[in-house]
């Protein structure tokens, strides 16, 4: 995470048209991340002619919503978070790649994520010299980025106060049911507490699109968080 | 020797203080709590309380009905969106599971200072602390010409049930290209974005059986909640039927008259086939009876939800002066779990944390056409106020609003379950 920031932070400071320009060379090292696409390619294939195989070609995914592409059957959840808006640029698919299930709870790419930052860099880097629009590369616009939060481990590690989370938990409720039922408005019982944890911390940093979301994450603390995961992780009928 | 000399001591006040009876009966029995309507608000409440302090409060919730149709979606119900089955919830689970005490009678006073809730079938209920959430009641001479007993001829469908199976009846029956009118209430006034989600539902219901059809709204504001959301919705879905008129254009200047079924706006009669009167609201009478209002409203604070004229009374929802909350069903939920915790704080003594609020208001405005508008808010001293919001764009790809129309199904779920269990 940090060395991703920094490379924010370079990007920001560049002039605007060599920003508008950003190439793959300024994301990482793409030559490197031909190697780490090796762990993609089982599931993805990028370049000409490339077709969806397991997961849907790559061509282009700089710009592109989420669970846009054409005639490949996406999750629900990926489709959901596409119609909310999410759109691949450098950010997002940096937070997709670390960890699937952070942006994208019910993601059908079982792919545990590529825990280095250099080696997200690099694989973006690769698949960057495969999109070519760089008009659409919302990237472009290093301003518009939010940094609120660094999901560090200290956070993954806050043990959460269940009586605390379930007083919280009311203001959930209404939206989410208790009981898990799902139409509409996705079940956040009996999660994982990490991945729970993962998934508010997404929205509070505005990587997740939803503005609902945003708004209850963003006014939790980081114990807040931690009490829900551990409340609703737990909440047995 | 001592400690056994004061264990003496202390067991021997325990008994004199036992003698002198009711005042320590009180204190041993479970402290009691009277919710008085069986909405959004008070159902919330009574179910969280009783549901938190695992039967060490004594609950009775008084609500005249048996089922209690929900205004949220009733517009879905007029646009043939939802059945009124599907809006209609019923007080059994209160009953059998949470063990609440459900009268269905009404409140027809409270003493404030015997701390008591007399019904209207005579009975009297003591309380320790009293939840008041009994919605709106309309403010007489609101609209001239108009009043509660014209409510069949010119329903207001500000209440559900009845009345909008009335109002839809009305406009099913209209000759075509007959004309529907609204006059549109003044501010505040429950769901702030509700008169314009009825238009939208109205307007297609109409645009499918009755397309020349016509609808005008009389509005005394000069601008309303989503308003360029409705407009570009009514643009979108509804061209050229929907004729608003604000109060810079004489909206506001408006008498209806029952009989003769006619609207006269700035001094322009109109015969129209269907009239619904949405008049000035203001506090269920109950609060006034209770002598804790100020103008229409109840005054409240933030911080407990608790009556600024009586701290052993809560009001909730629609009923109240808060601040920066809209009057809605999500509202008084959210601030139905804020007195629920301060009540079991002051009666049990648990634990009290600082009070959170939260709304969102989804509106349908076509089929799969879903917008929203939402915020948080905390207490502070004067009120409860905003400390964040967002609001749907205009222009928004057909998927999103198709994925917000789908929220808002889950969020009835969500918030049925949650007033009902
Ligand atoms: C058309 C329409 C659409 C709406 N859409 C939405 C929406 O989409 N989302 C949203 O959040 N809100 C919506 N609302 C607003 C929502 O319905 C109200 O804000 C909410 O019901 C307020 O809750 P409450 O507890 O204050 O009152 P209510 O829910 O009205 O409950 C009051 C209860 O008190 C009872 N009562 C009254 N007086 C007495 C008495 N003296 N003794 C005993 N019982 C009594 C009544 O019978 C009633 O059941 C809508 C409203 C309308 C009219
Ligand atoms: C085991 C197969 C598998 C592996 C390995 C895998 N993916 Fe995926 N990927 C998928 C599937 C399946 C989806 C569709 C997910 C969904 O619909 O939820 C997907 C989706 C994506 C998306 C979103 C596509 C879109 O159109 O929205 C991106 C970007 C992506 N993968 C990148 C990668 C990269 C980069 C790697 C390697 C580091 C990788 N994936 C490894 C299966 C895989
Ligand atoms: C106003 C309604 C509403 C409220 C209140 C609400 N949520 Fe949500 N929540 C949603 C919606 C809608 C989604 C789907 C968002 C999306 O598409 O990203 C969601 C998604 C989520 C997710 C991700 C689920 C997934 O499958 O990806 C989590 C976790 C979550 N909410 C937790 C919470 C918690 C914790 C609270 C209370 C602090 C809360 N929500 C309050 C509406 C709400």
């Amino acid at each position: 995470m940090t060395r991703f920031f920094a490379l924010l932070v370079a990007a920001a400071i560049l002039p605007w048209a060599a920003v508008a320009e950003e190439t793959a060379d300024a994301i990482g090292d793409p030559t490197r991340g031909t190697k780490i696409y090796s762990k993609c390619s089982g599931c993805h294939l990028v370049g000409p002619n490339a077709t969806d195989r397991i997961g849907p070609h790559l061509n282009g995914i700089f710009g592109r919503a989420a669970g846009a592409h054409e005639g490949y059957r996406y999750s629900k959840s990926m489709t959901r978070a596409g119609n909310d808006g999410l759109v691949w640029d450098l950010e997002t698919l940096d937070a997709y790649l670390e960890n699937p299930r952070a942006l994208v709870s019910g993601t059908r790419m079982s792919f545990r994520g590529l825990k280095q930052a250099q080696d997200r860099a690099d694989v973006l880097a690769y698949l960057r010299t495969y999109s070519d629009n760089p008009a659409n590369i919302p990237e472009a616009e290093p301003t518009a980025r939010k940094h609120e939060v660094e999901l560090t481990p200290e956070i993954l590690a806050i043990v959460g106060d269940p009586e605390y989370g379930e007083y919280l938990s009311s203001e959930c409720t209404t939206c989410h049911q208790s009981d898990g039922g799902d139409d509409g408005i996705p079940s956040i019982v009996y999660w994982p507490e990490e991945d729970f944890v993962v998934a508010m911390h997404a929205y509070k940093r505005k990587l997740r699109p939803h503005p609902v979301m945003q708004m209850m994450a963003g006014r939790l603390s980081d114990e807040e968080i931690a009490a829900l995961a551990a409340y609703f992780g737990r909440l047995a009928n | 020797m001592t400690i056994n000399r004061r264990g003496f001591i202390g067991a021997g006040l325990a008994v004199t203080a036992s003698l002198s009876a009711p005042a320590v009966f009180a204190q041993n029995a479970r402290p009691k709590v009277v919710v008085i309507g069986g909405g959004a608000g008070g159902a919330t409440a009574a179910r969280y309380i009783a549901k938190d302090s695992k039967g060490a409060i004594d609950v009775t919730l008084v609500e005249p009905t048996r089922t209690y149709y929900t205004c949220f979606f009733s517009n879905l119900y007029m646009g043939g969106f939802r059945t009124l089955e599907s809006i209609a919830h019923s007080y059994g689970t209160l009953a059998s599971e949470y063990g609440i005490n459900v009268v269905h009678d009404w409140a027809v006073g409270i003493d404030r200072d015997a701390r008591t809730v007399s019904l209207a079938g005579g009975n009297t209920l003591n309380y320790d602390r009293l939840i008041l959430s009994p919605g709106i009641d309309f403010v007489d001479g609101a609209v001239p010409g108009w009043d509660i007993n014209a409510q069949n001829a010119m329903p207001h469908a500000y209440k559900a049930g009845s009345q909008s199976e009335l109002l839809k009846a009305q406009i099913e029956a209209m000759p075509q290209g007959g004309t529907f009118a609204m006059v549109a209430p003044p501010n505040p006034y429950r769901c702030p974005p509700g008169p314009y989600e009825r238009v939208s539902m109205v307007a297609h219901m109409l645009k499918r059986d009755n397309p020349t059809a016509k609808i005008i709204v009389a509005d005394p504001k000069p601008k309303f909640s989503k308003m360029a959301l409705f407009q570009e919705g009514w643009a979108n879905h509804y061209e050229g039927m929907v004729d608003w008129i604000g109060s810079d254009f004489g909206g506001g200047n408006v008498s209806v008259n029952p009989d003769a079924m006619t609207v006269t706006i700035d001094g322009e009669e109109t015969k129209v086939d269907v009239c619904n009167v949405i008049p000035a609201m203001k506090a269920g009478r109950i609060c006034e009876m209770a002598g804790i209002t100020e103008g229409n409203w109840a005054p409240v604070n933030g911080h407990t939800m608790q009556s600024r004229m009586d701290e052993n009374i809560h009001v909730l929802g629609d009923a109240t002066n808060q601040g920066d909350m809209p009057k809605s069903g999500f509202s008084a939920n959210s601030q139905a779990k804020v007195a629920a915790m301060a009540v079991r704080g002051a009666l049990l003594g648990s634990k009290v944390f600082p009070a959170k609020f939260s709304n969102t208001c989804w509106s349908l405005i076509g089929t799969d056409d879903g917008v929203k508008v939402g915020a948080t808010y905390a207490a502070t001293d004067e009120k409860i106020a905003k400390v964040d919001g967002f609001i749907s764009a205009t222009g928004e790809d057909a998927a999103l609003r198709k994925t917000t129309y789908e929220e808002s199904i889950g969020w009835y779920e969500g918030i049925t379950s949650d007033m009902f269990g």
